[in-house]
């Protein structure tokens, strides 16, 4: 994307020159000692100098909540908005700004409660943004209640006999809200974590990443069942395109797809043989909407990229948009140079006038 | 058209109202009349009456749609209190619309659907148009459908298709009692018409002249009218509504500052109009975005003014309720924005069509925590476009959301307005801000909360290496900005925030009083009635009464002159359309007393209401108490 001139008041920076320490900010960490937020900020401040983008080009923006905290602490510019609000601010610094690299940081209460008419939004516009969804299933920065992810039943300050509802699935709303890239990953697992920022930020769109992350002061071990190092392996399927969806210490059990049920279902792969075994295919929407309905402890659950489509982004089709424009009215053809902006004096006179003597 | 001006009678001003169903094509004919009253150098105002459903079932009184137009050959402030003339195209019309026209003013009524179902519909029990009850009126029966279709006969349209021509009918008899000339229309029909329906084009044309001719010809009336020239500034000059003047204003403000236009906006009446007209300008680099509901669209215009652009968000009274954190938030990043409320009737959903001035507490007082901001009002539909240079000039200079009210009345009302050479406007200056180094030649650490002599601070825009800084919510630390408790510091920077809008006085020209410099009562308005109460005050003075004139563009902070003038005055009369918003501002601020004048009808304030309220405040009065006020005792 080639930058407006109107932006550029300095010459940019040497990427290549990044290293984490670059991205750390003078700001003290204020999250709980122990806090999965932590790892989080060490792997996005281990991967965004690896990306080739100048620091000053990227932006982090947040809403309200523990998570939301994170620009704060990220040597880049930010923004720390209000409750549920960042996809609507990171869609106008976008849509004026398409060459920046744009970094959303929200919550599960952030992004599916207060501001879940903003995400669906969001996605399917397909505005370029990278959403870190931190997952920790519980309200953190008031203290405990229960939030839309919570589990049916939960037992929280503000449902002292259990909370009645059904959670949301984020990747199951996501996809059904057309998101082009859809994916989940755990702070717990940093390598895994790095390699699916690194894929997120190389979509050209908005990229989706449900992180599960432990809040050990309100919900501790909410995840623990899925992540813990010793049980890992029987418990998530990790995704690779191509590749047999397998899982298991010595990857001797797969998801084959049942076409009566339309859904996934474990098996030995000695049983089935391995050419029985689904191979993940992320283009296919279908697909990750049955992969995304996989919970424990009916199976294994999905980790990685579920599902990635190449569509065009809003901020790139607005900028084309106003650029078709421009040549539509200067009467020139879609390959010549674009014309220089008419002057607003040129619409103040037109339309019908006439002159008084 | 040569025309034999036989008796002809001189008129200072009319005000001809067009009433129909809104399928009859009433603001078409009320734009036709407008444009050729302008182009004969009338001086004018005009309001269209729209019906608030968008499908109302013909012939009913829902589906009345009005247009009102008040030329001159001396100045025009409003489109006018009561109709001379009364142009009824069918029951429901004449029974909307009746009870304004002024008595012994002229009635037309096309009589031909004043028959049984349609007299139903509008909820006659007979026909008004038998039995003496119009006799204070100069009543014009004409079945106007009837003619239209005999003089259009030959060209074999279809009895549907043809009657809708009428309207055309209506105009040409207009034109000739107001001894216009038809060749203007005659222009826009072809153009309008003969590339897409011959046919249509040649029908309406044909129409147009035979209602012209029907007034020469008929001997119906028994003389013309003449509305001579107003003694206007020279210059090229177009009509302009409320609603095309802010966003001609924004796209000016954005040239003026070199920056890009961002407007975020959701779909609300009236403001719908100003996303309109901007998503046409695509070809001038002007970016809109139509969001999921208001609070997005605010914080969408708040992302673009973080990145650098001039973020605009465009609503009325209920989207500026749901705004209402979101501009804390811009106040609290000290990001320039421009918020427009274009006002209707409230509360909640309210009256949507009508005007109202209601939103001015909202926007003093209507979000959490001390927040102020500067409010700058627009007074007629032109005086958008400079309110709009205004309000970005404001929040530019002072890096701050400002909020622009305008309402329904000057949305949708029109009025010419002298072209204005973008060469003579001043620019709006804010430069980006570039990393400064010391003396030793290292780079300075950047204080994104430094402030300048208006209290504005840097604007650092993201891409610019060196400047890299968080903005949010929370307190800030004076000059660092980074997120503080402490006490003191709160207290500190809820006043520098208070002060930094204050500090906008200094760039607000002194306050000229209109009228009489002291005397019975000074009239102090804001906002969309500027017309009425300029137009009230010039009558009370040539009647001889000391009446001054002083029309607020500032709501926030107020001019600092305005506490001034009160001592020069007996009454001080603050009017508004709502239960007295500014009135009780000026009362807490100047502890000053003043007298409301209030209405809220979804209609703008008629000169004479206000010119009887004045009579009913002020007594005359005495030599001795003039003396004392001239003294300033
Ligand atoms: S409350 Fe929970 S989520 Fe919030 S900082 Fe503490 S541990 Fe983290």
């Amino acid at each position: 994307m080639t930058p407006n001139p109107l932006y550029q008041i300095m010459p940019a920076s040497d990427p290549s020159q990044l290293d984490k320490k670059d991205f750390q900010s003078d700001q003290d960490i204020r999250w709980c000692p122990g806090c999965g937020d932590y790892s989080i900020l060490k792997q996005v401040q281990s991967v965004l100098p690896t990306l080739g983008v100048p620091k000053e080009d990227i932006v982090v923006v947040s809403g309200i909540g523990c998570s939301s905290r994170f620009p704060y602490y990220m040597n880049t510019f930010g923004l720390h908005t209000i409750h549920g609000r960042a996809p609507a601010v990171v869609s106008g610094i976008k849509s004026l700004r398409p060459e920046l690299s744009v970094w959303m940081i929200t919550g599960d209460g952030d992004a599916l409660s207060i501001g879940g008419n903003h995400l669906i939004h969001l996605l399917r516009r397909n505005m370029d943004i990278k959403v870190l969804l931190f997952n920790n299933r519980i309200y953190g920065l008031t203290k405990g209640q229960y939030s839309p992810t919570s589990e049916q039943g939960k037992r929280t300050k503000s449902t002292p006999l259990g909370s009645l509802e059904e959670p949301f699935n984020p990747l199951r709303l996501a996809l059904a809200a057309g998101a082009s890239f859809v994916a989940r990953s755990v702070d717990v697992d940093p390598k895994h974590l790095q390699t699916t920022l690194k894929a997120a930020a190389a979509h050209k769109g908005t990229a989706l990443i449900e992180i599960f992350q432990n809040c050990n002061i309100f919900n501790d071990g909410a995840f623990e069942p899925v992540t813990q190092r010793k049980t890992r392996a029987d418990r998530q399927v990790v995704l690779q395109a191509g590749e047999p969806l397998l899982f298991g210490a010595k990857r001797e059990r797969g998801l084959v797809l049942n076409h009566q049920k339309l859904c996934f279902e474990t098996a030995l792969v000695e049983e089935v043989g391995l050419d029985a075994i689904y191979k993940h295919q992320p283009e296919n929407q279908v697909a990750a909407q049955l992969l995304a309905e996989l919970s424990f402890p009916e199976s294994p659950i999905p980790m990685g990229v579920l599902h990635q489509v190449q569509r065009p982004s809003y901020d790139q089709a607005m900028s084309e948009q106003l650029d078709y424009a421009r040549r539509l009215y200067a009467k020139v053809d879609a390959e010549a140079e674009l014309p220089p902006k008419p002057s607003v004096q040129s619409l103040l006179d037109s339309g019908e006038t006439w002159l008084v003597q | 058209m040569a025309k034999d001006l036989g008796s002809v009678e001189r008129r200072e001003r009319v005000t001809i109202r067009f009433a129909g169903d809104s399928g009859d094509g009433i603001q078409l004919t009320g734009t036709q009349f407008t444009q050729t009253s302008a182009i004969a150098g009338n001086d004018l105002a005009t309001f269209p009456d729209f019906p608030a459903e968008i499908r109302a079932p013909a012939g009913t009184l829902a589906g009345v749609s009005g247009f009102q137009i008040h030329f001159s050959s001396s100045s025009v402030f409003t489109h006018g209190d009561t109709p001379d003339v009364l142009v009824a195209m069918n029951p429901a019309a004449l029974k909307a619309n009746l009870a304004d026209l002024k008595n012994g003013g002229v009635l037309i009524v096309n009589t031909h659907l004043f028959v049984d179902k349609n007299l139903e519909k509008a909820g006659y029990e007979s026909n008004p148009l038998d039995g003496d009850t119009l006799s204070a009126y100069k009543v014009y029966k004409i079945d106007i459908t009837t003619m239209t279709l005999n003089a259009i006969s030959e060209l074999g349209l279809n009895q549907r298709a043809a009657t809708r021509s009428k309207n055309f009918f209506a105009l040409g008899l207009i034109y000739w009692l107001f001894n216009r000339d038809i060749s203007h229309t005659e222009r826009w029909i072809e153009d309008k018409f003969r590339q897409r329906d011959a046919l249509v084009a040649d029908a309406n044309l044909k129409a147009l002249k035979a209602g012209y001719y029907f007034g020469e010809t008929a001997g119906l009336f028994t003389h013309s009218f003449v509305v001579e020239k107003a003694e206007i500034p020279p210059g090229r000059y177009r009509n302009i509504t409320g609603n095309e003047a802010l966003g001609l204003g924004l796209m000016a403000a954005a040239e003026l500052s070199g920056l890009e236009l961002f407007l975020g906006s959701y779909p609300i009446t009236p403001a719908s109009d100003l996303l309109h007209f901007l998503s046409k300008q695509k070809h001038f680099g002007v970016k809109t975005y139509q969001a999921e509901d208001e609070i997005a669209a605010v914080c969408a215009a708040l992302g673009a003014s973080f990145a650098g652009g001039l973020g605009v968000t465009s609503t009325s009274g209920p989207g500026m309720a749901l705004k209402a954190e979101a501009i804390g938030l811009a106040a609290m990043m000290e990001l320039p924005m421009v918020v427009v409320n274009v006002q209707r009737g409230g509360p909640s959903t309210g009256l949507p069509t009508k005007t109202e001035q209601s939103d001015l507490l909202q926007g003093l007082f209507g979000r959490n925590g001390e927040c102020p901001l500067p409010i700058v009002a627009a007074q007629s539909p032109s005086d958008c476009f400079w309110a709009a240079i205004e309000a970005t000039r404001i929040a530019l200079r002072h890096m701050t959301p400002v909020l622009l009210l305008s309402d329904g009345y000057l949305a949708n009302g029109a009025e010419p307005w002298l072209i204005p050479n973008m060469s003579e406007i001043e620019p709006i200056r804010k430069d980006f801000h570039k990393p400064q180094l010391n003396e030793d030649g290292t780079a300075q650490t950047f204080l994104p909360y430094k402030r300048d002599e208006n209290l504005g601070r840097p604007w650092a825009i993201p891409g610019t290496a060196g400047l890299e800084h968080r903005l949010g919510g929370l307190e800030k630390q004076h000059e660092t900005g980074n997120v503080s408790y402490d006490p003191d510091n709160h207290q500190f920077m809820v006043e520098l925030r208070a002060e930094k809008v204050n500090r906008v006085t200094r760039f607000i020209p002194s306050l000229e009083v209109f009228g009489s410099n002291q005397g019975e009562a000074l009239f102090v308005s804001w906002g969309s009635t500027f017309g009425s109460v300029r137009a009230a005050c010039t009558h009370l003075n040539a009647q001889g009464r000391s009446v001054g004139h002083i029309h607020l563009k500032h709501l926030n902070p107020l001019p600092k002159d305005l506490e001034t003038l009160f001592d020069h005055y007996e009454h001080i009369i603050v009017p508004e359309l709502n239960l007295g918003q500014l009135n009780l501002i000026l009362r807490s601020r100047f502890l000053v007393k003043t007298t409301a004048f209030t209405k809220v009808k979804g209609k703008p304030f008629k000169v004479s209401e206000l010119e009887a309220f004045f009579e009913q405040v002020c007594t005359p009065i005495s030599p001795e108490k003039l003396i004392q006020l001239q003294e300033g005792l």
